[in-house]
């Protein structure tokens, strides 16, 4: 009977894709699909998908019912959030709709939103991308794309099993079984190296919704990158007046507090780019992130020279986001700029007063393509 | 599309003899076998084999496969409302269930085919679902499947203002009649009755014939008043006066044309269903059922008719209705001296062996749709029997609690609840407001406020087929309010109570 319904199911999944990223902002900022791997399903709920109507308002309206109970009871639940059975008539269910998505899907979302391009390659060795080639032959295909050569090897195969070939006569009709295409097949060749080392800042000045923020925007460029490249390298520094490496889980549910130095964050990812990524093989990002209040001038004295010697000539990119912060005096970012301008190309400064603008900020980040 | 097994047929035909043996009067049936996937797919569909194309059947089947996956729900039985009568059965049932199915399936078909509302459908409606299907994606290949969707969910989002009783009385016309009112005073449309001429002065006094002149003429006034009566066939108003192209006005044509196909099943669930399963049940335990099937039997027809606390499941309301009635008219508890008597006893053992139970429900099944059928049987003795009552929503609780469990708000709720298919009564006032053709829209507000937010999106849409400014007069938290909508922004202005109606 009908087999439409595929194609009104595809055009519903559509529109749902289609909502998610017109609410992208919302989901994005939501802190509870950190930690999630690019296979795993997410669950979001699409509020908006239902029909505008002139109706009720359901809460005012209450129901009958049947059944013991004093009055003043509780009937425990909402009644109305059935399937639309419990009231005679024909309201709507409630029903709000929860969509699943992988990560994958969400980033490809994402990045398809943002419109962020794709990045340019260096190196040659880990990291792997898909190319379709045509070197495939198929069944079905245009005529355009008709391999002759087989078509007509097919052809003849058939013609001599079927005895119709004609040595005298070598007339060969191919049939429409016998016609091969051209097709294409999807090859995995390396292309690009990169690793990226997030910094973060968890001192004291940084309160637990800076953190997350920081968190959630890390997490969705880790997402975005490892979606675009297989075996991604990356690394995670978090500091206060000292700086350590530390493992993905910890940098993203560690707590700690105390002051900030920022240039011991720096020597820290200094050293990790000096050892183990030399500079003609590998694509080198860091990302930053902090409020912006550093201990001392001294020390940001010694940030700029750590960037500027040893960090900035070597690496693509380095993004420094600025949480807003209630205690700190956002300084850093300020000092940046003036020592910097906009005369070093690969130095991204990006503020993020909440959590609205993380989507604003990872446009900042990767929208260059470096 | 296969033919039915021959086991099945052979149940068929036995079923079908059962039915008509009890006096039911139905449609040829075609019954399909399909498994739960082909199910999932029709069922989306509403049944039909052959829709436009539209995604929410796509929501609708997600939602379907899913809960099915899950084990949340199964389709058992389908019917459409078509001459042939068209049921599906759900492949792997067991015998036992497509017994009951078909039987089920027979009663409702009877209903489709007896029952007023039902009067002025389709009855092929499987053959218009096609063609609709057919110039929707002509549309659609000539002017692109978005430009369309958009706005068929336009329409969809207004199809529920039609007028279903539009069909069976013959309402003012929207456009006042082409005379000036003196003719019509002239040709006597002003009643009188019949007086020798003595008593004329007495009978047809002339102050009286003055007051009618009065009124022709003031209803002659409002002559360019678009509409010249208030509609709520609002579907109908933009089809005429909106400017539409071909295509809007072809599709908005017809989602109002499977709005009022689909309205009697809105205006009928609880009897439908009531009589439908009334009907299974006696087919089934009179006549169709082996003893081994007994206990499968009782298991699925009390889920049929479970009801959880606090919800109505309007399989069971109609079946304990349509039980009610049979056995007060079998009794002869009915008429004027039975509802005279105070004396509950005696009410209660009131037999006059009248025997009338089954042709009064047969009566009730072809003269009533939900609203009067509630209205005339849901009794006192019926609702304090089966322990109804009202519940609200509690705000310092932040919960549903039962609110009362006297009758007769329970019973104005029910039938609230009823009128209308449920849907807020919506009609087009003025189609000139303001002198500047912006649309008038006026909620006859009966107690209960309409949600805003889905009334300013609604107006939306409104506002994309008239192309003016629309706007809706309705109450909202006591306050009589106007929600316009000029195409950019939303206002609403208070006005006062009498003003602008």
């Amino acid at each position: 009977m009908s087999q439409k319904i595929d194609q009104d199911h595809a055009r519903f999944k559509q529109i749902v894709k289609g909502r998610i990223k017109s609410d992208l902002r919302k989901y994005i900022s939501r802190g509870d699909m950190i930690g999630k791997q690019g296979k795993d399903k997410v669950s979001i709920p699409v509020h908006s998908i239902d029909m505008p109507r002139f109706r009720y308002n359901l809460k005012d309206s209450g129901g009958v019912g049947q059944g013991e109970g004093e009055v003043g009871d509780s009937l425990g639940g909402d009644p109305q959030k059935g399937d639309g059975q419990g009231q005679a008539g024909d309201q709507p269910g409630q029903h709000s709709l929860e969509v699943e998505f992988s990560l994958e899907d969400l980033a490809k979302i994402i990045g398809e939103e943002l419109e962020l391009p794709n990045i340019k390659p260096r190196g040659t060795r880990t990291i792997k991308a898909p190319k379709d080639k045509y070197n495939a032959i198929r069944h079905t295909g245009p005529e355009s794309l008709r391999h002759f050569k087989r078509t007509y090897r097919e052809a003849l195969k058939r013609q001599i099993t079927m005895g119709t070939y004609d040595k005298n006569c070598p007339v060969i009709v191919p049939i429409k079984e016998d016609k091969r295409f051209r097709s294409w097949k999807e090859s995995v060749i390396p292309q690009t190296n990169a690793v990226i080392i997030y910094i973060m800042d968890v001192s004291g000045s940084m309160g637990e919704e800076q953190k997350l923020m920081v968190r959630i925007e890390s997490f969705w460029i880790d997402t975005w990158l490892r979606y675009q490249y297989d075996g991604i390298e990356s690394r995670y520094i978090i500091h206060d007046t000292k700086a350590r490496e530390v493992d993905q889980d910890t940098f993203y549910r560690t707590k700690e507090s105390g002051g900030t130095m920022i240039s011991s964050a720096y020597a820290v990812a200094a050293d990790i780019v000096e050892k183990e990524y030399p500079v003609d093989e590998w694509n080198i990002y860091i990302f930053q992130f902090s409020d912006g209040d550093n201990w001392s001038r001294e020390d940001t004295n010694r940030c700029f020279s750590i960037l500027t010697e040893r960090l900035l000539p070597k690496i693509n990119l380095f993004g420094y986001g600025q949480v807003k912060s209630p205690y700190g005096s956002g300084q850093f970012i300020h000092d940046l700029e003036e020592a910097y301008g906009t005369k070093e190309e690969n130095l991204i400064l990006s503020n993020i007063p909440d959590r609205d603008a993380i989507m604003d900020s990872i446009r900042d980040f990767l929208g260059k393509g470096k | 599309m296969s033919e039915l097994p021959r086991y099945l047929r052979e149940m068929q035909l036995r079923v079908e003899d059962v039915a008509k043996s009890y006096g039911l009067d139905f449609f040829p049936t075609h019954f399909i076998v399909l498994d739960y996937k082909t199910m999932n797919e029709v069922a989306a569909y509403g049944g039909f084999p052959s829709r436009y194309p539209h995604w929410r059947y796509g929501m609708e089947y997600d939602r379907l496969s899913k809960s099915h996956i899950f084990g949340l729900s199964k389709i058992y039985e389908m019917v459409i409302n078509n001459d042939p009568c068209y049921a599906y059965l759900l492949e792997g049932n067991s015998l036992m269930e497509q017994k009951m199915v078909m039987a089920h399936v027979m009663a409702h078909n009877d209903f489709f085919k007896n029952n007023f509302t039902f009067s002025k459908t389709e009855r092929h409606m499987i053959n218009e679902m096609a063609n609709h299907a057919v110039k929707v994606r002509r549309a659609m290949e000539k002017y692109g499947v978005e430009e369309i969707e958009n706005f068929i969910d336009v329409c969809l989002s207004i199809e529920n203002l039609i007028d279903v009783y539009s069909q069976f009385i013959v309402r003012q016309p929207m456009e006042p009649p082409p005379d000036t009112g003196e003719t019509r005073i002239d040709s006597g449309a002003i009643h009188r009755f019949d007086a020798k001429p003595y008593m004329e002065s007495f009978i047809n006094p002339p102050e009286y014939l003055e007051t009618q002149k009065e009124k022709i003429r003031e209803s002659m006034k409002n002559r360019n008043r678009l509409p010249w009566a208030p509609t709520s066939d609002v579907l109908n108003f933009l089809i005429h006066y909106a400017p539409l192209n071909t295509w809007e006005r072809m599709i908005l044509e017809t989602i109002r044309e499977e709005a009022y196909y689909f309205a009697p099943q809105a205006m009928t669930k609880i009897m439908n269903e009531g009589w439908a399963t009334f009907w299974h049940t006696k087919m089934m335990t009179e006549k169709l059922l082996e003893p081994s099937e007994v206990i499968n039997y009782a298991d699925t027809t009390s889920g049929v008719t479970y009801q959880a606390k606090g919800q109505l499941n309007p399989y069971k309301m109609g079946l304990e209705l349509f039980r009610y009635i049979e056995e007060r008219w079998n009794r002869g508890a009915f008429g004027p001296e039975y509802h005279n008597c105070t004396d509950i006893e005696q009410r209660l053992h009131w037999n006059t062996q009248a025997n009338k139970g089954i042709e009064k429900i047969f009566e009730v099944r072809r003269h009533f749709s939900d609203v009067t059928f509630l209205d005339e049987f849901f009794t006192e003795d019926f609702a304090n029997e089966r322990q109804f009552f009202n519940y609200d929503f509690n705000k310092s609780k932040e919960e549903y609690v039962i609110s009362t469990r006297e009758f007769n708000e329970i019973k104005q709720r029910l039938l609230f609840q009823l009128t209308n298919r449920g849907q807020p009564v919506i009609e087009v006032v003025d189609a000139n407001y303001h002198n500047r053709s912006e649309l008038y829209l006026v909620h006859r507000h009966n107690g209960i406020d309409l949600e805003v937010p889905y009334a300013k999106a609604t107006l939306e849409n409104i506002n994309r087929i008239w192309k003016r400014p629309v706007n809706i007069r309705t109450v909202f938290k006591n306050k009589h309010l106007v929600l316009s909508y000029d195409g950019q922004i939303h206002t609403s202005n208070e006005v006062k109570e009498n003003e602008g109606w």
